[in-house]
């Protein structure tokens, strides 16, 4: 057993998960006769290798720092927003149909104006199962999975049957938006080798940046994080427990949904027809779960996603390892995070006895027990 | 079109859409009675969906018409050894149950995949040839009017589903295990004190949950879409666990919810061969299930509370 100070451990364990889940990825690698070094080394070449492949690698990440924050907002106050990708999906369809519709107006208009109608549709999703949890107390999980279905189809019909044939190219497709409406940067695209990199990622920044002063530094943040901690003792202290899971589930949805719009005015300038939940939703959820809900834990959860998922491309091509395996190691990942607990057995804090602090996700029903959490750790 | 056809058509495909639905469902009962949250069921049913058809192209031509159910069982099986994961990292391992269960639902897709690939060098498998057709009971199809409804080329795993769930439904209230099933879920302290294994509860509780879940894949990987790929379970284990908390996690209810479920999603999808259905635009259609069930839910159930101790760990001290 290693001796090291609490603090170090909080950084040794993402670190050990990390590589156990790479470790378990070569193991299966292995199993079926792939050859885990080459794969490991094509991955890292294809994503950081080249600018191409560190522009695609930022780019990836951009959305995924937002669906992350808006899943971390609602984890804060106790909520399992599991409805990222319908809130996601809400604001890439808005912001493409607003800039469309609105091809003339100066970009300083129209590129805000778009973002902003992304968001506020992302958070009226999740507002939704917000306002219904807040006055009824109908379980969030049950209502946002059903409104990821709802967005799905809804999403379908409006751009299939509402929007005017002359913004779309075919029924699955929308054309173009044109650059005033465009997130992309001609001198940063070329920079990084004509990659889809766009401005996106400074405001991922910017938002990582506000999601941490909310949270740590204003009182709705602070109230937040106390009626997910405990809702009897905030309500107690005069805090109201609906303000809180409406604000909350808003702000959660308004990040969601702000990943639907980079994904939509920066990665691919059109929307098209989705068949499932977009995935931009449920990675935010691991880079939320492996950032360990710190703005600066999901950053770098981000990136780790991004390059093992577009390395993961250049894997398939060049070493011919199917692709899966890349979310084979994430997942990997993601249940060492969970059983941080053993990890955080191989060492020995060297002050006195700390209780081990366990992961900060779960919802509010997760309360710890007082007879059973003593500090055995 | 006669009402009798329409009603026959109506009854036998709400049977299939919700079979899998019901044995998932009352997996996630049975999980979160012991104390522990399950939200990685539709991981699960992958993992049985995968075995199931893997099992059935390897042994169609060798079993025939019995295929099917030994599929089920090797779904089931397999749902369960994947399950454990789940169960360790709770209930050894402190695990947070709600990350854990997300890594089930993040594992078995690519999982599933990758294998395929390994096994047949190709995305998805190919169709299987013994499915679960219709099937008549003998002597019951005859009954005047009922007997075509409910007996006649309708679904034979779903009769099953609901024996099934009326079975676990007598277990969970009536026997010693489920009473003691619901102690660990309700207070593990307390349970502990009368001198009932906690841990071994537990996991017996998320073991049954992987054998149903991956029994609810097998169900609808046989009957539904008849191969895998990475879109075989797209949110049917979400549905699952919806219907659990939707039917107040008993066995019964989350029966019914499924059979609900399964009716909103089959008019959905049989709603324009019916008179009246087909003029309604299939947006409202598709989306009717999903509306339905919030409205429901917050009109007539408003609060639904989960076992006491569901979701946190119980770690006996020394």
């Amino acid at each position: 057993m290693l001796k090291v100070k609490p603090k170090t451990k909080k950084i040794l364990v993402p670190i050990i998960s990390i590589l156990a889940g790479f470790i378990v990825g070569a193991l299966i690698m292995l199993v079926w006769s792939y050859n885990p070094i080459e794969a490991y080394s094509s991955m890292f070449t294809s994503a950081l290798g080249n600018m191409n492949g560190i522009g695609e690698t930022i780019r990836e990440a951009t959305p995924l720092i937002f669906t992350a924050i808006g899943f971390a907002i609602a984890s804060n106050a106790g909520f399992f927003n599991i409805g990222l990708p319908g809130q996601a999906q809400a604001g890439w369809l808005t912001s493409i149909w607003v800039v469309l519709a609105n091809q003339n107006l100066p970009k300083i208009v129209l590129l805000p104006l778009a973002i902003i109608a992304g968001v506020i549709a992302g958070a009226f999703v999740a507002g939704i199962a917000g306002w219904l949890r807040a006055q009824f107390g109908t379980n969030e999980v049950i209502t946002t999975i059903m409104l990821n279905y709802i967005v799905l189809y809804s999403c379908q019909y409006l751009m299939q049957q509402v929007m005017s044939q002359k913004l779309r190219i075919d029924t699955d497709t929308t054309k173009t938006i044109a650059p005033n409406g465009s997130l992309r940067i001609e001198w940063l695209s070329s920079m990084f080798g004509d990659s889809r990199i766009n401005a996106g990622i400074f405001l991922a920044l910017i938002g990582a940046f506000l999601y941490w002063y909310l949270m740590k530094k204003t009182t709705t943040g602070f109230e937040i994080r106390s009626v997910g901690a405990n809702p009897y003792a905030s309500r107690y202290a005069g805090m109201s427990t609906k303000k809180n899971i409406l604000y909350s589930m808003i702000l959660s949805g308004g990040f969601a949904g702000f990943g639907g719009v980079v994904q939509g005015l920066g990665t691919y300038q059109n929307y098209f027809t989705q068949t499932t939940s977009l995935d931009i939703g449920w990675d935010g959820l691991s880079v939320a779960l492996l950032g360990g809900g710190t703005a600066i834990g999901i950053l770098l959860a981000a990136f780790l996603f991004s390059i093992l998922k577009i390395g993961g491309l250049g894997m398939q091509t060049i070493a011919g390892i199917p692709y899966e395996i890349v979310s084979i190691v994430i997942a990997a990942i993601i249940f060492f995070v969970a059983i941080q607990y053993v990890i955080g057995l191989l060492f020995k804090n060297n002050k006195e006895k700390v209780p081990n602090s366990e992961a900060e996700t779960g919802p509010a029903t997760v309360s710890k027990t007082t007879t059973s959490e003593g500090g055995q750790g | 079109m006669n009402l009798m056809t329409i009603l026959s058509l109506l009854v036998s495909s709400t049977f299939v859409y919700s079979t899998p639905l019901i044995f998932t469902s009352l997996g996630g009962v049975y999980s979160e009675n012991s104390g522990i949250t399950n939200v990685g069921l539709e991981g699960i049913m992958t993992m049985g969906a995968f075995a199931s058809v893997v099992f059935n192209l390897t042994f169609a031509s060798s079993l025939g018409k019995l295929t099917p159910w030994l599929g089920l069982v090797v779904g089931g099986v397999v749902g369960m050894i994947f399950s454990l994961l789940h169960a360790v990292a709770t209930i050894n391992f402190h695990a947070d149950h709600v990350i854990s269960g997300t890594v089930l639902n993040l594992m078995a897709p690519p999982l599933g995949v990758f294998l395929v690939k390994a096994i047949y060098d190709k995305g998805q498998t190919e169709n299987i040839t013994q499915s679960f057709g219709y099937f008549s009971f003998p002597g019951l199809a005859d009954i005047p009017v009922i007997g075509p409804i409910f007996f006649r080329n309708t679904s034979a795993p779903a009769w099953l589903a609901i024996v099934v769930s009326i079975a676990l439904w007598w277990i969970l209230y009536k026997t010693r295990f489920g009473l003691r099933l619901r102690a660990c879920g309700e207070n593990p302290q307390a349970a502990d004190t009368m001198g009932i294994n906690v841990y071994g509860m537990r996991y017996a509780g998320v073991l049954i949950s992987g054998l149903l879940g991956g029994v609810g894949g097998a169900v609808f990987a046989q009957a539904i879409s008849g191969n895998f790929s990475i879109s075989t379970i797209v949110g049917q284990g979400f549905m699952a666990l919806a219907a659990m908390i939707f039917g107040k996690w008993n066995p019964l209810g989350g029966m019914l919810a499924s059979l609900f479920f399964g009716f909103a999603q089959s008019l959905s999808i049989i709603g324009n061969q019916l008179p009246f259905f087909n003029h309604i635009p299939s947006v409202y259609m598709q989306i009717a299930p999903y509306v339905i069930t919030i409205v429901i839910l917050v009109l007539f159930f408003g609060k639904s509370v989960a076992p006491a101790a569901d979701g946190q760990n119980y770690i006996k001290s020394k």
